[in-house]
């Protein structure tokens, strides 16, 4: 149950930059909205008074529709901003195009940015709260809190001493790393595996483990999360090929089969299939993917709730 | 704040219950159409007991559901320190039937208007009706009324009704606090 406690920051900048309670505030938090986006009426009035600006700066299905929903569902109104239809191709700067938005009376901002910081950079221009939808090969705080949020509903509702493996391509990811951050809060042993050309060489003075190992991490593991192989991140060839990746390292039925104890499986999509994870394990009975994209809703309406609750102390 | 008087102590309080499901049972008969819902979280406590008296008195087989207000309140921002939502466990639709909203003390209306929008979600009862053990009179900011009550209370504006349970403090009682 939440404790009687306010987020202790005005942003949701990262994993990094909240405290243990505040994850768990959200979390709890998000599970009264769970609830509440199971009703045969989803919304609650809120935030009603409160807009709320999407600036997407980078291509996004899952998040983008889920923020607008969370916002929708809390009553608030929103505006969406799409960088490859604006004047962001006219060359204007990233503080005027939000300080233009702002003097519409725009309340918060939901942005999503290529360049890692780009949030700290805004954050210390304006006065409008500020959430990170994904910030280069930075984080991107509110998937690993819908992460955790599942893995902890999947678990019976304890992180503590559990054993979750992150798959795949950890370099370029901003989940791995919030997901590192979060859970670590949380008190859960964490694990990274995959090919050692896509593991940073700086990850263990992290706290986490590493291996390259991917059918002793799976047998390890009480939860894997797999990441996708961020083609679009790679100016090298980090692997030899998609179809070697998936024999060496993909989460393949065949492996899943093997291991003598149920391991939950998760990914944050997009998928690709056949690469990091087999069809017959995304929509197998082990995955909770789609469990993933539902509490994605419920935990960024806990975030845009506890941060608009913080607003009238500044 | 410190205890200036006991308003009632547990027995009177046992039978303001009992006196509260005899009424409940002359106006619904059956339950067979009325479904009970506590508002968190006072109202959930009352709710609770009521459920066990009529259980007593024979009356079972009802829809019981628990009601949080937190994301409906109107003092989201100007409320004295952070709201901490509780839980909501209704698990039916309220279509079409009569609802008995629970709380433990009316005071302004609000928590009642905001439980009305929030049961409004969970579809278009044929009724609604509000029991409170406590009825601050001439403290309403809306014109809100309770269809029954256990008790009415005259206070002060720097004087707080309190009503207290077994679970949390030991005894079912309820006291007046303020400043001496």
């Amino acid at each position: 149950m939440a404790s009687d406690q306010q987020l202790s920051t005005k942003h949701v900048l990262g994993i990094k930059y909240l405290t243990a309670a505040d994850v768990e505030l959200i979390l709890d938090t998000a599970l009264q909205f769970k609830e509440v986006i199971n009703r045969p009426i989803k919304k609650v009035p809120s935030l009603r008074d409160t807009t709320v600006a999407n600036l997407f700066f980078e291509n996004s299905t899952r998040t983008r529709i889920s923020f607008e929903l969370a916002e929708k569902r809390l009553s608030a109104d929103t505006v969406n901003f799409s960088a490859a239809s604006s004047s962001v191709k006219k060359g204007e700067t990233l503080l005027d195009t939000v300080n233009n938005i702002l003097a519409m009376k725009v309340d918060m901002v939901v942005m999503r940015h290529p360049a890692p910081g780009a949030h700290h950079f805004l954050a210390s221009k304006i006065d409008a709260s500020i959430v990170n939808a994904g910030d280069g090969t930075h984080e991107h705080p509110t998937q690993a809190l819908l992460d955790a949020f599942s893995m902890r509903d999947a678990l019976g509702g304890e992180l503590r001493g559990k054993k979750i493996c992150i798959f795949g391509d950890i370099t370029h990811s901003r989940v791995a790393l919030s997901n590192v951050f979060c859970l670590q809060k949380l008190g859960a042993k964490v694990r990274v595996c995959g090919p050692p050309t896509l593991i940073p060489r700086h990850m263990r003075s992290l706290g986490v483990e590493v291996s390259y190992n991917v059918d002793e991490s799976l047998a390890w593991c009480d939860v894997a999360n797999v990441l996708r192989i961020q083609l679009e991140r790679q100016d090298t060839k980090f692997i030899p090929s998609l179809r070697e990746y998936n024999r060496h390292f993909g989460i393949t039925r065949e492996r899943v089969d093997r291991l003598d104890k149920p391991v939950v499986i998760m990914h944050p999509g997009p998928i690709n299939r056949g690469v990091e994870i087999d069809t017959a394990v995304a929509d197998s009975e082990h995955s909770i993917i789609l469990e993933q994209v539902e509490n994605g809703v419920a935990v960024r309406m806990a975030v845009l709730y506890l941060l608009a609750a913080r607003r009238k102390e500044g | 704040m410190p205890v200036l008087r006991v308003i009632h102590d547990p027995d009177r309080f046992a039978l303001t219950i009992e006196r509260l499901c005899r009424h409940l049972i002359e106006e619904h008969g059956d339950f067979a159409n009325t479904c009970l819902v506590g508002i968190q979280t006072g109202g959930v406590q009352l709710a609770g007991r009521l459920r066990d008296k009529l259980t007593q008195m024979g009356v079972t087989g009802y829809d019981y559901g628990k009601l949080d207000i937190t994301f409906y309140r109107d003092d989201f921002r100007t409320a004295k320190g952070p709201l901490t939502p509780q839980q909501t466990e209704i698990d039916f639709l309220v279509e079409n039937k009569r609802v008995i909203l629970v709380d433990d003390v009316l005071y302004s209306g609000r928590t009642t208007l905001s439980a009305l929008t929030a049961l409004n979600h969970f579809g278009r009862p044929a009724q609604v009706e509000l029991l409170v053990m406590v009825d601050r009179r001439f403290r309403r900011s809306l014109p809100v009324k309770a269809n029954y009550r256990g008790i009415s209370v005259d206070s002060l504006h720097d004087e707080y009704v309190e009503v207290q349970w077994a679970e949390t403090h030991g005894q079912d009682q309820i006291i007046l606090t303020g400043s001496e």
